[in-house]
This record gives structure tokens, sequence and C-alpha cells, in this order.
């Protein structure tokens, strides 16, 4: 298949789902090549049968389910799904917003493959998967707290572990750093200092400059 | 007969606690199997002893720094999964590399996956008997991290592959030790092969064991040599090519039944293959530079930097600062030794990743083991984890 009949059929799969299913979709674009589409949290499971099942899309295959926390949001989580279909050599990128407290309809029962990646959503973001079969945590240690992924969880964690020889047994201590957790702003080193003064916010606004001549 | 008077026993099934310590487990994989007598009913891994948290650590690093931490994933592949994480660097950027440097990175891609395949049968051979092919293996492998060490210095954890084309060009007559190589390495898979394809005990342990249909391999999120082994003909070197892979001539071979030793085949298979685009590479490479003519995201070379004041200054912002990246965001996929290995990667427009997301194909294949080894007896455990070609690594990021 050569590069532009997948775009055409990235095209036309884009607006056949943009007219399907317009009352779960809230925006969908093509972007560097890849069809986004951003949908109601509650219509993710029927979203996600229609992309599988329907044959203008034939999306069999569930690639990859993940997170991502922007913080500043009121629904702060985003969850990406992206799906590949074989026969037309596409892919879609399905998204969802999320907050802490809003579970998400679980895609278990559509492709089997989510069960581990939503477990893995919840243990790195908490982000609550409803209907879920098993939803433990999956990658952070037995008894761990907290989410580890999360924007305001800080990289070197709240715990570390090692081997006590009087007890004989791991142990968990709070996090000890010899030196402080260093990180730099590089966003604008070089831009010197701005033309403000303090006590300059008191001040009346200068009028505004007349344009042209009248 | 008096059915009544029989003793009365109580049949229980109990648990088995496969690992985390088992040299079958290749790394730090723990079973808990649920298991009926012989008969497994319920596999349970849990996985994570491994987790050091790459994707939390990259999101604080600046591009460049964030390589290494790819070649630390799936270990026995590293120059793959650069090889990913510089092409959706290099889309967000909107630049390609330079004709040489993508020959060169498919050269090394695929010299990768050779080793990657030879260390997988090996051991998969040595968990279901069989010590020799390990020995033999090695020694391959020996032949191949010198390659790694001629090209950039280290044996492993190469850092090679950058955003932007490679680190730097090619030693002089290393392509054509290379070739040298390629030509004799089809005797030792011939070698392989017949220690091991008609080996009457090999075929009792792999042969129907694993089994996994094509609608179940789709489901489950299998890709790579495991999908292609369950007779699904899809390769992403071939249907979304990346680099150069559209220029080279291959073929892809796939399987029948899905069982495990299907899943050996098409590695066996894929290796030959291999050899054919290491082969073209060669003949094919063009002259030419190997890094990006664009001082704001490659460094300049270090004769340049002692006589040029600019040049100096650009080294210095790079490697303190990096270089920044558009917003937006990017799904690349590339088909690693393992299967489908992608980042979706996330940018704010700084210097760091706001998130990147990898996708590593280990972690759905060892979520498919549970509905793999159900009915299955506790023996064929190694044999099955074995054909997966698991890498903790990448599983556990």
């Amino acid at each position: 298949m050569t590069q532009t009949d997948t775009s055409d059929a990235l095209t036309q799969t884009w607006a056949h789902i943009a007219q399907t299913l317009s009352d779960d979709v809230i925006a969908s674009e093509i972007a560097r090549g890849e069809m986004i589409v951003t949908v109601k949290r509650d219509s993710i499971v029927k979203v996600l049968t229609f992309l599988r099942d329907a044959t203008a899309c034939e999306f069999t295959q569930l690639v990859d389910l993940c997170g991502v926390d922007y913080l500043e949001r009121a629904e702060r989580f985003e969850v990406v799904y992206h799906l590949l279909s074989m026969k037309k050599n596409i892919r879609v990128r399905v998204k969802l917003t999320a907050g802490e407290d809003m579970p998400v309809p679980s895609v278990t029962g559509v492709f089997p493959c989510a069960d581990w990646l939503e477990r893995e959503v919840w243990d790195m973001y908490g982000v609550f998967f409803s209907g879920h079969p098993d939803l433990r945590r999956i990658l952070t240690d037995y008894g761990f707290d907290g989410h580890p992924l999360r924007k305001d969880f800080p990289l070197t964690g709240y715990v570390e572990v090692r081997y006590d020889e009087d007890q004989k047994r791991v142990i968990y201590e709070p996090v000890k750093l010899t030196q402080d957790f260093r990180t730099f702003d590089f966003l604008s080193p070089w831009e010197g200092i701005q033309r403000l003064l303090p006590g300059d916010e008191k001040a009346p606004a200068p009028p505004p400059v007349k344009q042209g001549g009248a | 007969m008096d059915t009544a008077l029989a003793p009365e026993t109580e049949i229980e099934n109990y648990t088995i606690n496969f690992g985390p310590q088992h040299p079958a487990a290749h790394g730090v994989l723990r079973l808990v199997l649920e298991m009926d007598g012989e008969v497994i009913d319920r596999v349970d891994p849990h996985i994570g002893l491994l987790h050091r948290g790459t994707e939390k650590l990259i999101e604080y690093k600046t591009y460049l720094q964030a390589v290494p931490y790819f070649d630390r994933l799936d270990y026995v592949s590293p120059m793959n999964q650069e090889q990913a994480f510089s092409l959706a660097v290099e889309k967000l950027l909107g630049i390609e590399p330079p004709p040489r440097a993508k020959y060169i990175r498919m050269l090394f891609a695929e010299l990768t996956r050779i080793l990657n395949h030879i260390m997988n049968i090996a051991s998969y051979a040595m968990d279901v008997g069989a010590m020799t092919p390990f020995l033999w293996t090695f020694e391959e492998r020996e032949k191949l991290m010198g390659f790694y060490d001629d090209v950039c210095g280290a044996r492993l954890h190469a850092n090679y592959v950058r955003p932007g084309g490679v680190a730097q060009d090619m030693p002089a007559g290393l392509k054509e030790r290379i070739y040298a190589w390629a030509e004799a390495f089809p005797k030792m898979i011939d070698d392989l092969e017949g220690l091991l394809t008609e080996n009457r005990i090999f075929k009792q342990r792999t042969v129907d064991i694993g089994v996994v249909s094509e609608a179940e391999a789709l489901a489950w999120g299998f890709t790579g040599p495991n999908l292609r082994a369950s007779g699904v003909p899809w390769d992403l070197r071939k249907s979304q090519p990346y680099d150069g892979y559209e220029q080279i001539e291959f073929d892809i071979p796939i399987g029948k039944h899905g069982d495990c030793y299907d899943r050996y085949l098409v590695r066996v298979l894929e290796m030959r293959e291999s050899i054919r685009i290491i082969k073209q590479c060669i003949e094919k490479m063009p002259s030419g530079p190997v890094r990006v003519n664009d001082r704001k995201i490659m460094a300049p070379p270090r004769a340049e930097m002692k006589t040029s004041m600019e040049a100096l200054i650009h080294h210095f912002k790079l490697y303190t600062e990096g270089f920044k990246v558009p917003a937006g965001e990017i799904y690349v996929a590339t088909e690693a030794p393992k299967g489908e290995f992608a980042v979706y990667l996330v940018s704010d427009g700084t210097n760091k990743p706001y998130r990147c997301r990898i996708r590593a194909p280990g972690f759905l294949h060892l979520a498919g083991m549970d509905a793999m080894l159900r009915g299955h007896m506790l023996a064929d455990v190694p044999a099955v984890l074995g054909s997966i070609d698991i890498v903790f690594g990448e599983v556990d990021r």
C-alpha cells in the first residue's frame, strides 16, 4: 500500500467516524498524519466497539492504552487508546478526559488486552476503571502508596528500602537525599530582567498612542 | 462394589510460586500458579520487580539525555529502541536524518534483531533441555557486540542512534567485516537448526504447546514474531516503513499453528531475512554525513569546536539545555525484534518531554500467559514463557 492510499483511507475513515459517532465525539482532527478522536468518557465502550466492528474501520487491535496527567486542567487525566487497523493499514488515537474521582468505563469486554493496560494506568495515575474484572496494582511494590506518574508525585518518591541487619529483613524508611534534588529552569535563562519595577502596577496606565493622523 | 466404603479423600487445588528467582523465569518474574494436580488452572503473573520508573525519569531529562534509558529497557536489543525514540523526536522536530544515517540505523537494527533472536532461541533451547546452542550462539553474540563496540565504544548500552542521525560514522573497514560475518553466519543458523529443528526432544516440548489462534493473538495485543507465528502477515517494516525499509527487499516469514514450535521457526527464518537486509544495506549504503546539519539539534564536530567560537557555544548549549521540541504529540511504532515497540511522545514545547509513554511488546505478551497456559502441565510453563521472548527490562520499564 502506498503512502497516498493510506492517507486517503485515513481521511475517509476519519470522515466516516466523525459522521456516524457525532453524538459521542467531542473533537476529531488529523494532525501530523495521525487521526485523533476525543470522545465523551461514558461513550468509550460504544466507540471502541464501533471502531472494532464496523466494516469501514476494522480496528481489530488495541495496541496501547496509557494515561497522561495535565495537572492544571479541571479534569486532569487523559486516557489515550491507540488502535490499529491491519486491513486498512491505519491507526487511530482515541482520547478521553477524567478527573481523580471520575471512573472510566473499562474496555476489557471489547479488547481483552486492555486488562493489564488499565491496571497499569490505575497503578501509575489512579484513574479508576469501572467494570474492570481485577483492578489491582501491577508495577509498583506490594503495599505501595500513591500513584507515581502523577505530576505532583516527586521524582525521588517518599520511601526508600534497605536491608536491616538487626531485624534481618528489608525495611522502608522515609527517603533521605545526601544532596537536595536539583532541577534547572531552562525555559527563559537569557531573557534578562523585565521592564517592570516594584510599584509599577499602582501607576495609571499610560494613555493609548494615537494611531495615524486625524 | 460398595462405594460407601471407599475412603473419603479431599482434593484441593494448591498454589505454586514460580520465581521470582528461577533460572527459567528470564529475569525477575513471579508466577502464582493455581494447580489442579499437574494441570494449571490459573496463572497470575506478578511483574514490576524490575520497575525503575523509566517513563517518570525521562520526564525530568532533556531529549538527548533520555536516549540511554532506551538501551536499558529491552537490554538484548538496545539500538532498535533508540531508533524508535529518535524517530519520534525527529517527527516532532520535522527533520529527517541524512540517507547514510538511515542505512546505518537499518544495518544495526538488523544486527540487533539477530542479537536478540539468537539470545532468545539459545536460552529457550536451554529452558527445554538443550545446552549446546547456548554456548554456540554466545560466540556469535560476542562478535555482534564487537561490532557494537567498534561503532560506539560500548558493547551493550550503545547510545548510538540519536535524534537527527547517529552519534558518529562507522570506522573504516567495519563494513567489510560485517559483510564477511554475514556471509559466514547462515552456516551457524544451519548448525543451530541441525541441533533443534528436527530434534525429537525439542519437538516434544514445543509442538502443540501454547497454541494461539489468529483471533486470540489479535485480541491479546500480540505483535512481532508471536503474531506472525499465528499466521498474521504483519510487519511494520513492510506495512509502515520507517528509515529506509521501503528500499530493501525482504520477506516476512509466518507460521501456521501458533504454537511454541512455530514461534521458534519464525525467529529462525527472520534471522535469515535479516542477513539479506544487512547485505543489502552494506551494498547500497551511500556516503555522506551521518548527522543532520542543524547546529540547533546536533552538536558540531569536535574539530570545529577547536577553532570556532560559535561551534563551542552550540556544543555548550546543546549539552546543558538541550534542544526544544515544538509542542504536540506523536505515536511512532517500529518493528523491534520482540514486536511493536512504540513511543508516544507528548511535548509541551520545552527541552524535556512532557510525557513519554513506552509501548513495550513484552508487556502484552506476558499478559497473554494466563490464557495460553490454562490446561497445560506445569512443565510447559518454561516452554511457553521462553517462546514468547520476555525480557523484564521492557516489561517492567
